[in-house]
């Protein structure tokens, strides 16, 4: 669900589109925008905080077998929420899972790692070499 | 005591429409997107998503434009938004440490794992104002020079001084007792660190600046370093009731400062450093740092010193942190106060024919 | 197909509506009213206004406890409100009882506190039907008095009530639903019969 919640809408839309379409799935609860209260903690070990709330959508729809699909994505996307949650229904198909996580999931996946990366390439583009001592490791 | 007045209907939208033409500004200059507002103006979107206390910065940036850049009126105009959605529930607190660090730098130690990572910072600028940017030149964009072994984790300072028990620990505490809520319950004295952090985190960034700049010059001496200050994204997980186990809902940003204080002990605390903690939405590192200082301020109590300066002062401090509080009462003024400064006029006119008859 | 029975049709409107009913039921103790409009399909073995009444007041925060009977709307109730499910009524907010007569007694649920009298349980009992009496109900909202019964509640209910009435300002609310209908019992009511 995490991979889903990353992903952006265009790219869910165009991954339904190839595999998702024509599955038979029924609205259980529509597409709903709402606030979750983010916690942190006090020195980043203690005692929690309330640190201020987020946009929030989720949807649930009910796929074959009576399985519930759920999508919770940030943000106000609601069509997002809806392709989460129709993925989460198809997913817990065991005959179409596999071919799913192949197809939809792992690169999905990748393609957020390889954001990851670049981020953490740049950042490490910023890291201060100091000349005047070996770092000592 | 205010009266209901009626009238001024046409006035007031006159006034508005107006207002939405000054808004738009000269028309023959392109009107602002917002999707450029909340790229462009990030840190304007940050601050407001900060003090708005919401984490969306599309709706940041939509605030900015409606407000015409109006931080404060922004900050409001997120504040009402919210009052307009259920809420689905608490995150599981997010664990900076596993921050995707875009900025990591510390003023303690030089050589620290992971090493001084600058990050898009206005440090080290010149301050000189970019006269290309006003020619609308296109900054050239850098490929990143792939770095080996990058996974943007950076193990966090304060762990460092915490192996050898050199800084007050910060216990995780009872993880099943309530946590205080700022909008749900009101704010009683004295405030336990929950509520102060909550308060601080969605205060005023020039009022925490100021109180943690007095705080530093010796209104409540404290003699601060920064321990850690880190930018990046940090993953939230949240546990539907229906569901039973946690899910991400991807990542936000936020920026973290860990102060590293001075103390020389007292009758109930070891000399060791103490911690001040600042976490705030975005990329918004002044407010990360005087939160910090000021959260160490007000732990005066708590490490058994003495409240000498506004700063440790908690009915001070947070009772006029809030922006969006102070600019209503203050702004309050001008509603119309007809019948009460007719009660003062009246009263001022009497004390006066007293005073002028006792001269007399 | 699920287990999950459906919710209201529109999520503010529907709700209200029914907000509204409960709230005239406890200005007005002891006259059963209907709930009518946007009434969900309840869950079985829960009737239409236990239901409606549950998703109407049930949110994140209100913890609720669940009698044996009412079991089966666990999973309903969590995805609807996402309220949590409590196993001591005394850490409830709300309780939702499907058999009366195993219940425990009212002292059981939170009783608020002295500070806070509003932190105790407000609960929902399913009841066969309403009648005309035995009760006389008078208290606050009641003119003079009212004729009030209930079949399916236990035989000593009116003493446990009248304890419950004894501890104001702290003590329980109580909805009863029967069907279609409810009414309220704020503790205000005094009950004689």
């Amino acid at each position: 669900m995490g991979v889903l919640a990353r992903a952006s809408a265009p790219e869910l839309e165009a991954l339904w589109r190839a595999h998702g379409a024509g599955a038979a799935l029924a609205p259980l609860r529509p597409a709903e925008t709402g606030l979750v209260m983010v916690r942190g903690r006090a020195g980043g070990t203690g005692q929690r905080f309330n640190l201020g709330e987020m946009t929030v959508t989720r949807c649930a729809v009910e796929g074959p077998g009576g399985v519930i699909g759920h999508g919770y994505v940030k943000g106000r996307d609601k069509r997002h929420a809806e392709l989460a949650a129709a993925f989460d229904a198809l997913l817990q198909d065991e005959a179409r899972r596999p071919a799913l996580l192949a197809a939809v999931i792992d690169p999905l996946a990748a393609a957020q790692a390889q954001r990851r990366a670049t981020v953490a390439a740049k950042a490490a583009t910023t890291k201060v070499e100091f000349f005047t001592l070996v770092r000592g490791e | 005591m205010y009266v209901a007045v009626k009238g001024g209907e046409a006035a007031i939208e006159n006034a508005h429409d107006w207002l939405a033409e000054a808004r738009r500004g000269e028309r023959s200059v392109p009107e602002l997107e917002v999707a450029q507002i909340k790229e462009q103006l990030k840190i304007a979107c940050d601050r407001v998503m900060g003090e708005g206390s919401c984490y969306d910065p599309a709706l940041a940036a939509l605030a900015i434009k409606q407000a015409r850049g109006d931080l404060v009126e922004a900050a409001f105009l997120l504040r009402a938004y919210r009052t307009t959605l259920p809420r689905f529930g608490y995150t599981e607190p997010v664990v900076t440490a596993d921050m995707l660090a875009q900025r990591r730098v510390s003023a303690t130690y030089k050589d620290l794992p992971g090493g001084q990572v600058l990050g898009p910072t206005f440090d080290y600028t010149h301050r000189l104002l970019d006269f290309k940017l006003l020619a609308e030149g296109e900054v050239p964009r850098p490929e990143p020079t792939p770095a080996a072994s990058a996974d943007g984790r950076l193990p966090p300072v304060t762990d460092i001084l915490a192996r050898e028990g050199l800084i007050q620990d910060e216990p995780p505490g009872d993880d099943s007792a309530p946590v205080g809520d700022l909008t749900r319950e009101p704010l009683l004295f004295p405030a336990d660190r929950d509520l102060r952090l909550q308060n601080l985190a969605r205060g005023d960034e020039g009022f925490l600046l100021g109180l943690g700049y007095a705080s530093q010059r010796g209104f409540g001496a404290t003699h601060p370093f920064v321990g850690e200050i880190r930018m990046g994204d940090v993953t939230v997980a949240f546990v539907p009731e229906e569901l039973g186990f946690p899910v991400d809902l991807g990542e936000i940003e936020l920026t973290e400062c860990q102060m590293v204080n001075q103390f020389q002990g007292s009758d109930t605390a070891p000399p060791q450093f103490t911690r001040g903690y600042g976490l705030v939405f975005g990329h918004a590192e002044r407010r990360a740092m005087a939160m910090a200082l000021v959260d160490r301020a007000l732990r005066t109590n708590e490490l058994g010193q003495d409240v000498t300066a506004p700063s440790q002062d908690q009915e001070f401090v947070l009772m006029h942190s809030d922006n969006v509080q102070a600019t209503g009462f203050v702004e309050h003024l001008k509603l119309p106060h007809y019948v009460d400064f007719q009660g003062e006029l009246s009263m001022l006119r009497s004390l006066r024919t007293a005073w002028q008859e006792t001269k007399a | 197909m699920t287990t999950l029975a459906p919710t209201f049709q529109h999520p503010a409107l529907g709700p209200q509506a029914v907000f509204r009913t409960l709230l005239d039921a406890l200005a007005r103790p002891g006259r059963p009213l209907s709930i009518t409009g946007d009434v969900p399909g309840p869950p079985a073995p829960a009737a239409p206004a236990l239901y409606a009444a549950a998703l109407a007041l049930i949110d994140f925060e209100t913890p609720v406890w669940l009698d044996a009977t009412l079991q089966p709307l666990a999973p309903t109730l969590r995805f609807h409100t996402g309220a949590p499910l409590v196993e001591d009524p005394a850490n409830a907010a709300f309780a939702l009882i499907g058999n009366p007569l195993a219940m425990p007694s009212l002292a059981a649920f939170a009783q608020g506190t002295a500070e806070h009298p509003d932190r105790s349980t407000t609960l929902l009992l399913q009841v066969t039907s309403f009648a005309p009496g035995p009760w006389r109900l008078t208290g606050p909202g009641i003119k003079a008095a009212t004729s009030f019964g209930a079949t399916g509640l236990a035989s000593d209910f009116p003493t446990q009530w009248r304890t419950n009435h004894a501890r104001f300002p702290q003590g329980v609310d109580l909805f009863l639903t029967a069907g279609h209908h409810l009414a309220g019992l704020p503790r205000t009511t005094w009950i004689e019969g």
